[in-house]
Protein backbone atom coordinates (compact mmCIF):
# COMPACT_ATOMS: atom_id res chain seq x y z
CA UNK A 1 0.00 0.00 0.00
CA UNK A 2 2.49 2.64 -1.02
CA UNK A 3 1.66 6.12 -2.21
CA UNK A 4 3.34 8.49 -4.60
CA UNK A 5 2.68 12.12 -3.70
CA UNK A 6 3.73 15.01 -5.90
CA UNK A 7 4.46 18.33 -4.21
CA UNK A 8 3.77 21.17 -6.58
CA UNK A 9 2.84 24.85 -6.64
CA UNK A 10 3.08 26.41 -10.08
CA UNK A 11 4.92 29.42 -8.78
CA UNK A 12 8.57 29.19 -7.83
CA UNK A 13 10.02 29.97 -4.44
CA UNK A 14 7.00 29.10 -2.31
CA UNK A 15 8.74 26.20 -0.58
CA UNK A 16 8.13 23.02 -2.56
CA UNK A 17 11.60 21.66 -1.97
CA UNK A 18 11.67 22.64 1.70
CA UNK A 19 8.25 21.04 2.17
CA UNK A 20 9.34 17.86 0.40
CA UNK A 21 12.48 17.59 2.53
CA UNK A 22 10.65 18.22 5.78
CA UNK A 23 7.68 15.96 5.09
CA UNK A 24 10.09 13.23 4.05
CA UNK A 25 12.03 13.68 7.25
CA UNK A 26 8.88 13.78 9.37
CA UNK A 27 7.55 10.60 7.76
CA UNK A 28 10.91 8.90 8.26
CA UNK A 29 10.75 9.92 11.93
CA UNK A 30 7.55 7.91 12.12
CA UNK A 31 9.35 4.84 10.85
CA UNK A 32 8.01 4.98 7.34
CA UNK A 33 10.06 3.98 4.34
CA UNK A 34 10.36 7.14 2.32
CA UNK A 35 11.95 8.02 -1.00
CA UNK A 36 12.31 11.62 -2.16
CA UNK A 37 12.45 12.25 -5.89
CA UNK A 38 13.80 15.51 -7.25
CA UNK A 39 12.41 16.15 -10.74
CA UNK A 40 13.69 19.70 -11.10
CA UNK A 41 16.15 18.80 -13.83
CA UNK A 42 18.87 21.38 -14.27
CA UNK A 43 18.03 23.20 -11.05
CA UNK A 44 18.25 20.50 -8.47
CA UNK A 45 18.44 21.49 -4.83
CA UNK A 46 16.60 18.91 -2.79
CA UNK A 47 19.97 17.26 -2.26
CA UNK A 48 21.37 20.52 -0.88
CA UNK A 49 18.47 21.00 1.52
CA UNK A 50 18.91 17.40 2.70
CA UNK A 51 22.67 17.89 2.96
CA UNK A 52 23.37 14.99 0.63
CA UNK A 53 24.93 16.85 -2.28
CA UNK A 54 28.38 15.32 -1.82
CA UNK A 55 27.03 11.78 -2.12
CA UNK A 56 25.56 12.04 -5.62
CA UNK A 57 27.06 9.72 -8.21
CA UNK A 58 24.17 8.85 -10.48
CA UNK A 59 20.99 10.83 -10.99
CA UNK A 60 17.41 10.42 -12.25
CA UNK A 61 18.39 10.94 -15.90
CA UNK A 62 21.04 8.22 -15.63
CA UNK A 63 18.30 5.88 -14.44
CA UNK A 64 15.82 7.01 -17.12
CA UNK A 65 18.38 6.49 -19.87
CA UNK A 66 19.56 3.18 -18.54
CA UNK A 67 23.10 4.19 -17.56
CA UNK A 68 22.61 2.74 -14.09
CA UNK A 69 20.13 0.78 -12.02
CA UNK A 70 17.58 2.62 -9.93
CA UNK A 71 19.09 1.25 -6.70
CA UNK A 72 22.51 2.60 -7.63
CA UNK A 73 21.21 6.14 -7.96
CA UNK A 74 19.37 6.16 -4.62
CA UNK A 75 21.20 8.00 -1.85
CA UNK A 76 20.64 6.92 1.72
CA UNK A 77 20.07 9.73 4.18
CA UNK A 78 22.74 10.24 6.85
CA UNK A 79 20.19 10.26 9.69
CA UNK A 80 17.63 7.60 8.78
CA UNK A 81 17.93 4.05 7.55
CA UNK A 82 14.87 4.24 5.37
CA UNK A 83 14.99 7.70 3.90
CA UNK A 84 16.37 7.81 0.38
CA UNK A 85 16.85 10.48 -2.24
CA UNK A 86 16.76 10.12 -6.00
CA UNK A 87 18.54 13.31 -7.12
CA UNK A 88 17.78 15.30 -10.25
CA UNK A 89 20.39 15.81 -12.96
CA UNK A 90 22.19 19.09 -12.98
CA UNK A 91 23.49 19.10 -16.53
CA UNK A 92 20.70 17.50 -18.56
CA UNK A 93 17.56 19.00 -19.99
CA UNK A 94 14.03 18.37 -18.72
CA UNK A 95 13.16 16.83 -22.07
CA UNK A 96 15.54 13.97 -21.30
CA UNK A 97 12.93 12.71 -18.86
CA UNK A 98 9.59 11.41 -20.08
CA UNK A 99 6.32 10.78 -18.23
CA UNK A 100 6.59 7.09 -19.18
CA UNK A 101 10.04 6.81 -17.61
CA UNK A 102 8.71 8.51 -14.47
CA UNK A 103 5.81 6.08 -14.17
CA UNK A 104 8.20 3.17 -14.53
CA UNK A 105 10.54 4.51 -11.85
CA UNK A 106 7.73 5.31 -9.43
CA UNK A 107 6.28 1.83 -9.85
CA UNK A 108 9.64 0.29 -9.12
CA UNK A 109 10.11 2.48 -6.04
CA UNK A 110 6.62 1.60 -4.78
CA UNK A 111 7.69 -1.98 -4.22
CA UNK A 112 10.33 -0.84 -1.78
CA UNK A 113 8.92 2.26 -0.10
CA UNK A 114 5.76 3.36 1.75
CA UNK A 115 5.88 6.92 0.53
CA UNK A 116 7.41 8.45 -2.56
CA UNK A 117 7.51 12.23 -2.41
CA UNK A 118 8.05 13.88 -5.78
CA UNK A 119 9.45 17.39 -5.74
CA UNK A 120 7.99 19.17 -8.75
CA UNK A 121 9.73 22.01 -10.62
CA UNK A 122 8.04 25.40 -10.93
CA UNK A 123 6.01 26.02 -14.05
CA UNK A 124 3.45 23.99 -15.96
CA UNK A 125 5.51 22.61 -18.82
CA UNK A 126 7.32 19.34 -19.41
CA UNK A 127 8.92 19.28 -15.96
CA UNK A 128 5.55 19.53 -14.28
CA UNK A 129 4.05 16.91 -16.58
CA UNK A 130 6.88 14.51 -15.76
CA UNK A 131 6.48 15.07 -12.03
CA UNK A 132 2.73 14.44 -11.92
CA UNK A 133 2.84 11.47 -14.30
CA UNK A 134 3.60 8.87 -11.67
CA UNK A 135 1.78 10.45 -8.75
CA UNK A 136 -1.34 9.12 -7.00
CA UNK A 137 -1.90 12.19 -4.88
CA UNK A 138 -0.88 15.81 -4.99
CA UNK A 139 -0.02 18.41 -2.42
CA UNK A 140 -0.25 22.01 -3.57
CA UNK A 141 1.95 24.47 -1.71
CA UNK A 142 1.07 28.13 -1.68
CA UNK A 143 1.97 31.23 0.29
CA UNK A 144 -0.58 33.83 1.36
CA UNK A 145 0.28 36.01 -1.62
CA UNK A 146 -2.12 36.72 -4.45
CA UNK A 147 0.27 35.69 -7.21
CA UNK A 148 1.06 32.45 -5.46
CA UNK A 149 -2.62 31.64 -4.86
CA UNK A 150 -3.39 32.43 -8.49
CA UNK A 151 -0.75 29.97 -9.68
CA UNK A 152 -1.92 27.38 -7.17
CA UNK A 153 -5.41 27.74 -8.62
CA UNK A 154 -4.04 27.18 -12.10
CA UNK A 155 -2.18 24.08 -10.96
CA UNK A 156 -5.24 22.67 -9.18
CA UNK A 157 -7.16 23.12 -12.43
CA UNK A 158 -4.49 21.17 -14.30
CA UNK A 159 -4.32 18.48 -11.62
CA UNK A 160 -8.07 17.95 -11.87
CA UNK A 161 -7.58 17.06 -15.51
CA UNK A 162 -5.07 14.37 -14.55
CA UNK A 163 -6.06 11.18 -12.83
CA UNK A 164 -5.12 12.58 -9.46
CA UNK A 165 -7.66 12.48 -6.69
CA UNK A 166 -8.45 15.72 -4.93
CA UNK A 167 -5.25 17.65 -4.28
CA UNK A 168 -4.51 18.86 -0.74
CA UNK A 169 -3.29 22.29 0.25
CA UNK A 170 -0.39 23.47 2.39
CA UNK A 171 -0.21 27.17 3.13
CA UNK A 172 3.40 28.08 3.72
CA UNK A 173 5.12 31.14 5.11
CA UNK A 174 2.25 32.49 7.12
CA UNK A 175 2.89 35.76 8.87
CA UNK A 176 0.42 36.33 11.66
CA UNK A 177 0.85 40.04 12.08
CA UNK A 178 0.27 40.67 8.38
CA UNK A 179 -2.83 38.48 8.30
CA UNK A 180 -4.21 40.21 11.34
CA UNK A 181 -3.59 43.64 9.91
CA UNK A 182 -5.29 42.61 6.67
CA UNK A 183 -2.19 43.08 4.53
CA UNK A 184 -2.09 39.42 3.58
CA UNK A 185 -4.75 36.98 2.46
CA UNK A 186 -6.11 35.05 5.42
CA UNK A 187 -6.23 31.27 5.53
CA UNK A 188 -10.01 31.33 5.14
CA UNK A 189 -9.80 33.54 2.06
CA UNK A 190 -7.28 31.24 0.44
CA UNK A 191 -9.33 28.12 1.12
CA UNK A 192 -12.44 29.87 -0.17
CA UNK A 193 -10.78 30.70 -3.48
CA UNK A 194 -9.03 27.39 -4.00
CA UNK A 195 -11.84 25.26 -2.54
CA UNK A 196 -9.70 22.22 -1.75
CA UNK A 197 -8.94 20.51 1.56
CA UNK A 198 -6.35 22.11 3.78
CA UNK A 199 -3.61 19.70 4.82
CA UNK A 200 -1.68 22.10 6.98
CA UNK A 201 -0.21 25.49 7.57
CA UNK A 202 3.38 26.47 8.22
CA UNK A 203 4.52 29.74 9.71
CA UNK A 204 7.20 31.88 8.19
CA UNK A 205 10.24 31.04 10.25
CA UNK A 206 13.89 32.00 9.99
CA UNK A 207 14.78 28.62 11.48
CA UNK A 208 13.55 26.89 8.31
CA UNK A 209 15.97 28.84 6.18
CA UNK A 210 18.77 28.37 8.68
CA UNK A 211 18.19 24.63 8.79
CA UNK A 212 18.00 24.36 4.99
CA UNK A 213 21.31 26.15 4.68
CA UNK A 214 22.89 23.64 7.02
CA UNK A 215 21.46 20.72 5.13
CA UNK A 216 19.45 19.65 8.18
CA UNK A 217 15.67 19.74 7.59
CA UNK A 218 13.95 21.69 10.35
CA UNK A 219 11.59 18.79 11.04
CA UNK A 220 14.44 17.10 12.92
CA UNK A 221 14.32 19.67 15.69
CA UNK A 222 11.24 19.21 17.88
CA UNK A 223 11.67 22.56 19.63
CA UNK A 224 10.78 24.64 16.62
CA UNK A 225 7.20 25.59 15.81
CA UNK A 226 7.46 25.02 12.07
CA UNK A 227 8.95 21.62 12.77
CA UNK A 228 5.77 20.70 14.65
CA UNK A 229 3.73 21.96 11.71
CA UNK A 230 5.56 19.63 9.33
CA UNK A 231 5.20 16.72 11.73
CA UNK A 232 1.48 17.42 12.05
CA UNK A 233 1.16 17.41 8.27
CA UNK A 234 3.02 14.12 8.10
CA UNK A 235 0.64 12.65 10.67
CA UNK A 236 -2.31 13.80 8.59
CA UNK A 237 -0.78 12.13 5.54
CA UNK A 238 -0.69 8.92 7.57
CA UNK A 239 -4.40 9.32 8.19
CA UNK A 240 -4.36 10.58 11.76
CA UNK A 241 -6.73 13.37 12.49
CA UNK A 242 -4.67 16.13 13.99
CA UNK A 243 -6.73 19.21 14.74
CA UNK A 244 -6.08 22.02 12.32
CA UNK A 245 -5.38 24.76 14.79
CA UNK A 246 -4.80 27.98 13.06
CA UNK A 247 -1.72 29.65 14.39
CA UNK A 248 -3.23 32.97 15.18
CA UNK A 249 -5.85 31.44 17.44
CA UNK A 250 -3.28 29.38 19.23
CA UNK A 251 -1.04 32.34 19.58
CA UNK A 252 -3.66 34.74 20.80
CA UNK A 253 -4.65 32.16 23.40
CA UNK A 254 -1.04 31.72 24.43
CA UNK A 255 -0.53 35.45 24.45
CA UNK A 256 -3.54 35.82 26.68
CA UNK A 257 -2.20 33.24 29.11
CA UNK A 258 1.20 34.80 29.08
CA UNK A 259 -0.29 38.23 29.54
CA UNK A 260 -2.27 36.85 32.44
CA UNK A 261 0.92 35.76 34.11
CA UNK A 262 2.56 39.03 33.23
CA UNK A 263 5.00 37.39 30.81
CA UNK A 264 6.11 38.85 27.53
CA UNK A 265 6.25 36.79 24.46
CA UNK A 266 9.68 35.43 23.64
CA UNK B 1 -59.12 27.09 -62.58
CA UNK B 2 -61.21 24.57 -60.70
CA UNK B 3 -58.77 23.55 -58.02
CA UNK B 4 -57.49 25.67 -55.18
CA UNK B 5 -55.02 28.25 -56.47
CA UNK B 6 -51.40 27.47 -55.69
CA UNK B 7 -50.55 31.09 -55.05
CA UNK B 8 -52.66 33.47 -53.04
CA UNK B 9 -52.07 37.15 -52.51
CA UNK B 10 -53.18 39.05 -49.48
CA UNK B 11 -52.74 42.74 -48.96
CA UNK B 12 -51.68 43.89 -45.53
CA UNK B 13 -50.76 47.21 -44.06
CA UNK B 14 -47.09 46.55 -44.67
CA UNK B 15 -47.42 45.33 -48.25
CA UNK B 16 -48.34 42.06 -49.85
CA UNK B 17 -48.15 38.57 -48.49
CA UNK B 18 -47.82 35.68 -50.95
CA UNK B 19 -49.12 32.37 -49.68
CA UNK B 20 -47.52 29.55 -51.66
CA UNK B 21 -49.38 26.28 -51.39
CA UNK B 22 -47.39 23.47 -49.81
CA UNK B 23 -49.25 20.51 -51.33
CA UNK B 24 -48.16 20.93 -54.90
CA UNK B 25 -44.72 20.41 -56.44
CA UNK B 26 -42.50 23.45 -56.15
CA UNK B 27 -42.09 23.86 -59.93
CA UNK B 28 -45.88 24.01 -60.34
CA UNK B 29 -46.11 26.69 -57.69
CA UNK B 30 -43.30 28.55 -59.38
CA UNK B 31 -45.01 28.42 -62.76
CA UNK B 32 -48.22 29.78 -61.36
CA UNK B 33 -46.30 32.49 -59.55
CA UNK B 34 -44.64 33.54 -62.81
CA UNK B 35 -48.04 33.61 -64.53
CA UNK B 36 -49.46 35.72 -61.82
CA UNK B 37 -46.56 38.13 -61.74
CA UNK B 38 -46.90 38.63 -65.49
CA UNK B 39 -50.68 38.99 -65.29
CA UNK B 40 -50.79 41.78 -62.78
CA UNK B 41 -49.25 44.97 -63.92
CA UNK B 42 -46.77 45.41 -61.14
CA UNK B 43 -44.54 47.62 -63.28
CA UNK B 44 -47.23 50.27 -63.36
CA UNK B 45 -47.16 50.86 -59.60
CA UNK B 46 -45.27 53.91 -58.44
CA UNK B 47 -44.06 53.02 -55.00
CA UNK B 48 -42.15 49.96 -53.85
CA UNK B 49 -44.16 47.07 -52.51
CA UNK B 50 -42.69 44.89 -49.81
CA UNK B 51 -43.48 41.23 -50.16
CA UNK B 52 -43.60 38.60 -47.48
CA UNK B 53 -43.62 35.01 -48.67
CA UNK B 54 -45.38 32.35 -46.60
CA UNK B 55 -44.25 28.85 -47.50
CA UNK B 56 -46.55 26.92 -45.16
CA UNK B 57 -45.15 23.49 -44.38
CA UNK B 58 -42.63 23.58 -47.19
CA UNK B 59 -38.92 23.52 -46.54
CA UNK B 60 -36.72 25.30 -49.08
CA UNK B 61 -32.97 25.25 -49.57
CA UNK B 62 -31.14 28.52 -49.47
CA UNK B 63 -30.61 28.47 -53.26
CA UNK B 64 -34.31 27.77 -53.81
CA UNK B 65 -35.13 30.72 -51.60
CA UNK B 66 -32.69 32.82 -53.61
CA UNK B 67 -34.35 31.66 -56.81
CA UNK B 68 -37.76 32.63 -55.48
CA UNK B 69 -36.45 35.98 -54.42
CA UNK B 70 -34.90 36.85 -57.78
CA UNK B 71 -38.05 35.63 -59.49
CA UNK B 72 -40.22 38.04 -57.54
CA UNK B 73 -37.75 40.85 -57.64
CA UNK B 74 -37.51 40.64 -61.44
CA UNK B 75 -40.52 42.89 -61.21
CA UNK B 76 -38.83 46.16 -60.42
CA UNK B 77 -41.28 47.44 -57.84
CA UNK B 78 -41.31 44.35 -55.68
CA UNK B 79 -39.00 43.85 -52.72
CA UNK B 80 -38.91 40.57 -50.87
CA UNK B 81 -38.71 41.33 -47.21
CA UNK B 82 -38.97 37.91 -45.72
CA UNK B 83 -39.50 34.27 -46.61
CA UNK B 84 -41.01 32.31 -43.74
CA UNK B 85 -41.85 28.68 -43.28
CA UNK B 86 -43.51 26.65 -40.57
CA UNK B 87 -40.81 24.04 -40.69
CA UNK B 88 -37.06 24.07 -40.10
CA UNK B 89 -34.45 21.39 -40.65
CA UNK B 90 -33.44 19.07 -37.87
CA UNK B 91 -30.03 20.66 -37.96
CA UNK B 92 -31.43 24.14 -37.45
CA UNK B 93 -33.67 22.84 -34.72
CA UNK B 94 -30.76 21.26 -32.88
CA UNK B 95 -28.69 24.40 -33.27
CA UNK B 96 -31.62 26.39 -31.92
CA UNK B 97 -31.94 24.03 -28.99
CA UNK B 98 -28.22 24.15 -28.35
CA UNK B 99 -28.26 27.93 -28.42
CA UNK B 100 -31.23 28.20 -26.09
CA UNK B 101 -30.32 25.50 -23.61
CA UNK B 102 -28.78 26.33 -20.28
CA UNK B 103 -25.54 24.38 -20.07
CA UNK B 104 -24.38 23.34 -16.63
CA UNK B 105 -20.74 23.58 -15.67
CA UNK B 106 -20.41 21.89 -12.33
CA UNK B 107 -16.84 22.52 -11.26
CA UNK B 108 -15.04 25.69 -10.37
CA UNK B 109 -13.48 27.62 -13.23
CA UNK B 110 -9.90 28.04 -12.14
CA UNK B 111 -7.13 30.35 -13.22
CA UNK B 112 -6.17 29.75 -16.86
CA UNK B 113 -9.34 27.80 -17.70
CA UNK B 114 -11.78 29.01 -20.33
CA UNK B 115 -15.35 27.74 -20.44
CA UNK B 116 -16.77 28.41 -23.90
CA UNK B 117 -20.47 27.68 -24.35
CA UNK B 118 -22.98 28.06 -27.17
CA UNK B 119 -26.18 29.08 -25.43
CA UNK B 120 -26.57 30.03 -21.79
CA UNK B 121 -24.19 28.81 -19.13
CA UNK B 122 -24.81 28.14 -15.46
CA UNK B 123 -21.61 27.69 -13.49
CA UNK B 124 -22.14 25.84 -10.24
CA UNK B 125 -19.06 26.88 -8.32
CA UNK B 126 -16.76 29.85 -8.34
CA UNK B 127 -15.09 31.55 -11.26
CA UNK B 128 -11.65 32.32 -9.86
CA UNK B 129 -9.37 35.20 -10.82
CA UNK B 130 -7.72 34.34 -14.13
CA UNK B 131 -10.59 32.08 -15.17
CA UNK B 132 -12.94 32.98 -18.04
CA UNK B 133 -16.53 32.04 -18.78
CA UNK B 134 -17.88 32.95 -22.21
CA UNK B 135 -21.24 32.13 -23.73
CA UNK B 136 -23.23 33.22 -26.75
CA UNK B 137 -26.15 33.68 -24.36
CA UNK B 138 -26.43 34.58 -20.70
CA UNK B 139 -23.85 33.81 -18.03
CA UNK B 140 -25.14 32.77 -14.62
CA UNK B 141 -22.78 31.96 -11.78
CA UNK B 142 -24.07 30.12 -8.72
CA UNK B 143 -21.04 31.06 -6.69
CA UNK B 144 -18.51 33.85 -6.68
CA UNK B 145 -17.59 35.49 -9.97
CA UNK B 146 -14.02 36.69 -9.47
CA UNK B 147 -12.68 36.20 -12.98
CA UNK B 148 -13.85 37.28 -16.41
CA UNK B 149 -17.35 36.70 -17.76
CA UNK B 150 -18.29 37.33 -21.39
CA UNK B 151 -21.97 37.05 -22.29
CA UNK B 152 -23.24 37.21 -25.87
CA UNK B 153 -19.76 36.99 -27.34
CA UNK B 154 -21.16 36.58 -30.84
CA UNK B 155 -22.79 39.98 -30.57
CA UNK B 156 -26.05 39.49 -28.71
CA UNK B 157 -26.52 42.61 -26.58
CA UNK B 158 -29.73 41.49 -24.82
CA UNK B 159 -27.98 39.04 -22.54
CA UNK B 160 -27.10 39.40 -18.88
CA UNK B 161 -24.40 38.25 -16.47
CA UNK B 162 -25.69 37.28 -13.05
CA UNK B 163 -23.74 36.00 -10.05
CA UNK B 164 -24.36 35.12 -6.42
CA UNK B 165 -21.26 37.09 -5.51
CA UNK B 166 -20.23 39.60 -8.12
CA UNK B 167 -16.58 40.58 -7.83
CA UNK B 168 -15.24 40.21 -11.36
CA UNK B 169 -11.95 41.29 -12.86
CA UNK B 170 -13.77 42.17 -16.05
CA UNK B 171 -17.28 41.92 -17.46
CA UNK B 172 -17.91 41.73 -21.17
CA UNK B 173 -21.25 41.77 -22.94
CA UNK B 174 -21.17 41.52 -26.73
CA UNK B 175 -18.62 44.15 -27.84
CA UNK B 176 -18.62 46.13 -24.60
CA UNK B 177 -16.49 45.61 -21.57
CA UNK B 178 -16.11 47.08 -18.12
CA UNK B 179 -13.44 46.41 -15.57
CA UNK B 180 -13.22 46.35 -11.82
CA UNK B 181 -12.18 49.54 -10.05
CA UNK B 182 -8.48 49.87 -9.24
CA UNK B 183 -9.10 49.66 -5.51
CA UNK B 184 -9.99 46.36 -3.89
CA UNK B 185 -13.62 45.52 -3.33
CA UNK B 186 -15.41 42.75 -1.49
CA UNK B 187 -17.95 42.31 -4.25
CA UNK B 188 -21.73 42.48 -4.06
CA UNK B 189 -24.26 39.71 -3.61
CA UNK B 190 -26.97 38.77 -6.10
CA UNK B 191 -26.09 41.26 -8.78
CA UNK B 192 -26.69 41.25 -12.48
CA UNK B 193 -24.99 43.13 -15.31
CA UNK B 194 -26.62 44.14 -18.60
CA UNK B 195 -26.31 46.74 -21.31
CA UNK B 196 -28.24 49.94 -20.89
CA UNK B 197 -27.68 53.05 -22.96
CA UNK B 198 -24.58 51.67 -24.64
CA UNK B 199 -22.75 50.72 -21.48
CA UNK B 200 -22.65 47.87 -19.04
CA UNK B 201 -24.41 48.60 -15.80
CA UNK B 202 -24.97 46.53 -12.67
CA UNK B 203 -28.17 46.23 -10.75
CA UNK B 204 -29.84 44.13 -8.10
CA UNK B 205 -30.89 40.82 -9.56
CA UNK B 206 -34.54 41.52 -8.74
CA UNK B 207 -34.59 44.67 -10.86
CA UNK B 208 -33.24 43.10 -13.99
CA UNK B 209 -36.35 41.11 -14.82
CA UNK B 210 -38.12 44.38 -15.57
CA UNK B 211 -35.41 45.41 -18.00
CA UNK B 212 -35.02 42.00 -19.60
CA UNK B 213 -38.44 40.34 -19.53
CA UNK B 214 -37.45 37.69 -22.09
CA UNK B 215 -34.33 36.42 -20.45
CA UNK B 216 -35.19 32.88 -21.47
CA UNK B 217 -33.07 31.85 -24.41
CA UNK B 218 -35.67 29.78 -26.24
CA UNK B 219 -38.36 32.43 -26.22
CA UNK B 220 -35.72 34.89 -27.30
CA UNK B 221 -34.61 32.91 -30.31
CA UNK B 222 -38.13 32.01 -31.39
CA UNK B 223 -39.10 35.64 -31.18
CA UNK B 224 -36.10 36.55 -33.29
CA UNK B 225 -37.15 34.06 -35.96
Amino acid sequence: MSEAIVITSGKGGVGKTTTTANLGTALALMDKKVCLMDTDIGLRNLDVVMGLENRIIYDIIDVAQGRCKLKQALIKDKRFDYLFLLPAAQTSDKHDLSPEAMIEMVNELKQEFDYILIDCPAGIEQGYKNAVAGADHAIVVTTPEKSSVRDADRIIGLLEQEEITSPKLIINRIRNHMMESGDMMTIDEIIQVLSIDLLGIVQDDDEVIKASNHGEPVALNPNIKSSISYRNIARRILGESVPLQSFDQEQTFMTKVKKFFGMREK
Amino acid sequence: MSQKPLVMIKGTRDGLTLFLSDDAPFHAVKEQLIDMLNQDDFDEVDSLITIKVELGNRLLHTDEKEELKTLIQSKRRLVVQDIVSHVITKQEALALKEASDIHLHTRPVRSGQVVDIVGDVLVIGDVNPGGTVKATGNVFVLGALRGIAHAGYEGNTDVVIAASLMNPVQLRIAELYSRAPDYETDGVYMECAYIDDGQIIMDRLQHVMKKRPVINGFERSVLNV
